[in-house]
């Protein structure tokens, strides 16, 4: 459905130094940069899929929406979406993305939201019969029905957020680019468009791919995540396969009645020891939760048992630090 | 066609959200040509006339370009207000849409408060008309219309250049001023006032002469022959948005492949 290979791109960007006799210089002669902001990258999306776009500031995740969503002409490199190459048939391409920059509203700021949906309706030419359905079953979905004719500048963030989203997919896109959809929410309205991504992409079989700094967001969604780093792309798996590649450690904390002997557990390492509780670290791959449980209970009286597994945050600072960006 | 008329309903309903500064502004643009059309009026009281031109003619002159001025303006402002939306990278937004760029840009603002100055330009208009004694006949009442177009055509090709501009540069517009206000300041007096150059300038480069010097003439019965040359003139100066179109796109182009 989606198909990058080898596609690059680099800025001019003006170079700006410091002192008044540079400034002067700058107006006359420019010293130009060249900051290779794509590099090379190639990846493949299935129908239907939740892909995950991450990375850190400046890594190219925006560059990399702007492509394929036909904003930007990369330098090389193939794109295909859809059997369309984006920035080639831009207009005949549009008509099956939505996208949404989560820190820009594509919505009419001082008329009702149902007065934009209704010009995106005659922009998009839906026809009647669609846009009627489609409208119904988004506010229907993402319980819009009391904010349809309050005007944007008066909905919280969380209340446009959604209906930012609705509008993206009112003339009914395969693909949904989101870029930071969470940004500034509160934890209810976060929780709120995730479900809401959720059901388009199972009902409706959207394909959706985010770029987000939350992790949790990627958590609740994504399949599968895409990394980039100075423009480059870094790792391509599921958030499991991540899992399995940094996340083997699990930390487990035993509370107990009063024990004085420090515990002998061979297959973990000790992190902290009172006489009421203990921290070990394990790898599970050297040894199974269950095996120190098992130790520990025959040396003392458990009262309860945490098991922990690493953030997904600390796994991605990980990966990042592997690949130092 | 139909969707520019959306935009324009959408934005009219905004702009109603704020009636009281609505009002003020529109009134405010509805005296500020009058100063200049009291220079002009004491100007003629002064001189009597100026090159064989009459204060009516003149003031004729001034109301179909400030006509011309506050329609673009008004429906043009897209244009002329582009840079913001370039700056604020809502021009992404646009790129991601179905339709023209172009008519999205004009669609993005209207500056309804420019209906001031226009009915101020309209009252000089018909003052200017029920005094000169001109034998109206239906092609004259059509070529006077079509002079107004042709200004509103000529004054949105200026703003659709120096929006141009700003996919190199934010900054640097004001130079687009000097066309489209000094062109509205020059186009008020008859062309033939002017040194040469300017005439040719105005009349080839930035045809505003075409827009109203030249079927002014033709109006007032001033043609030498070749009336129906005279006549179409406006129609020569509304080709002027076509060059403007294909610079507006080599400018889209650019902006895609460098993305500032």
């Amino acid at each position: 459905m989606i198909e990058l290979r080898g596609i690059g791109k680099s800025f001019k960007v003006a170079k700006r130094s410091a002192g008044l006799t540079q400034a002067l210089k700058a107006l006359f002669v420019r010293e130009h940069t060249v900051v290779e902001a794509l590099h090379d990258i190639t990846f493949q999306v299935k129908e239907g899929e939740i892909v995950g776009y991450i990375g850190p500031n400046g890594a190219g995740k925006s560059t990399t929406i702007k492509v394929m969503s036909g904003i930007l002409v990369p330098d090389q490199g193939f794109c295909s979406i859809m059997g369309y190459t984006p920035w080639k048939q831009r207009t005949a391409y549009v008509h099956h993305i939505g996208v949404v920059f989560g820190q820009r509203s594509q919505l009419w700021w001082d008329v009702p939201v149902i007065d934009s949906f209704e010009l995106l309706r005659d922009i998009y030419r839906i026809p009647a019969a669609a846009y009627k359905a489609n409208c119904e079953l988004l506010a229907e979905t993402l319980d819009l029905r009391d904010l349809l004719h309050v005007p944007v500048r008066q909905l919280s963030l969380g209340q446009r957020m959604r209906c930012e989203i609705a509008a993206s997919l009112l003339h009914g896109p395969r693909i949904l680019f989101l870029d930071e959809p969470t940004i500034g929410l509160d934890a209810v309205s976060k929780i709120a468009v995730r479900q809401f991504i959720k059901t388009i992409n199972k009902e409706k079989g959207v394909t959706v791919i985010l770029t987000t700094h939350d992790m949790s967001d990627i958590e609740a969604l994504a399949d599968r995540i895409l990394m980039i780093g100075g423009g480059t792309l870094l790792y391509d798996g599921t958030l499991g396969e991540l899992r399995g590649k940094f996340g083997t450690q699990r930390t487990v904390t035993v509370d107990y009645r009063a024990h004085a002997q420090p515990l002998d557990v061979p297959e973990a390492s000790l992190l902290s020891w009172s006489p009421e509780r203990a921290v070990f670290s394990v790898d599970t791959e050297n040894a199974s939760i269950a095996d120190v449980i098992a130790r520990l209970s025959r040396q003392v009286e458990l009262i309860d048992v945490a098991i922990e597994t690493k953030p997904v945050e600390q796994l991605i600072v990980e990966l990042y630090k592997e690949h130092d960006v | 066609m139909r969707l520019y008329f959306k935009y324009l309903s959408i934005l009219f309903r905004s702009q109603m959200q704020y009636r009281a500064s609505f009002w003020l502004l529109t009134c405010g643009q509805f005296f500020s040509p009058f100063v200049m059309f009291a220079g002009v009026y004491f100007m003629f009281e002064r001189f009597g006339q100026l090159r064989g031109w009459s204060f009516y003619e003149v003031a004729l002159c001034f109301a179909v370009i400030q006509m011309a001025f506050s329609l673009s303006e008004c429906f043009a402002r897209g244009f002329d207000a582009f840079s913001g939306l370039v700056a604020g990278g809502d021009f992404d937004r646009l790129l991601v849409r179905p339709r023209s760029t172009a008519l999205q840009v004009l669609g993005s603002k209207f500056e309804f408060t420019r209906f001031g100055r226009l009915l101020q330009s309209i009252i000089v208009l018909v003052w200017a008309l029920t005094n000169l004694p001109v034998a109206w006949n239906a092609a004259k009442a059509v070529t006077l219309v079509m002079m107004v177009a042709s200004g509103v055509l000529i004054f949105t090709g200026i703003y659709m250049l120096a929006a141009t501009l700003c996919f190199w540069t934010i900054q640097g517009l004001e130079v687009a001023n000097i066309f489209t206000d000094g062109g509205r300041e020059m186009a008020q007096y008859p062309l033939n006032i002017y040194q040469k150059w300017v005439t040719v300038f105005f009349t080839f480069i930035i045809p505003f002469g075409c827009a109203n010097y030249l079927p002014l003439l033709y109006i007032l019965d001033k043609a030498d022959g070749h009336e129906v040359m005279y006549m179409l003139a406006p129609f020569a100066g509304a080709l002027f948005l076509l060059p403007c179109l294909l610079v507006w796109q080599i400018g889209v182009r650019h902006y895609r492949s460098t993305g500032s």
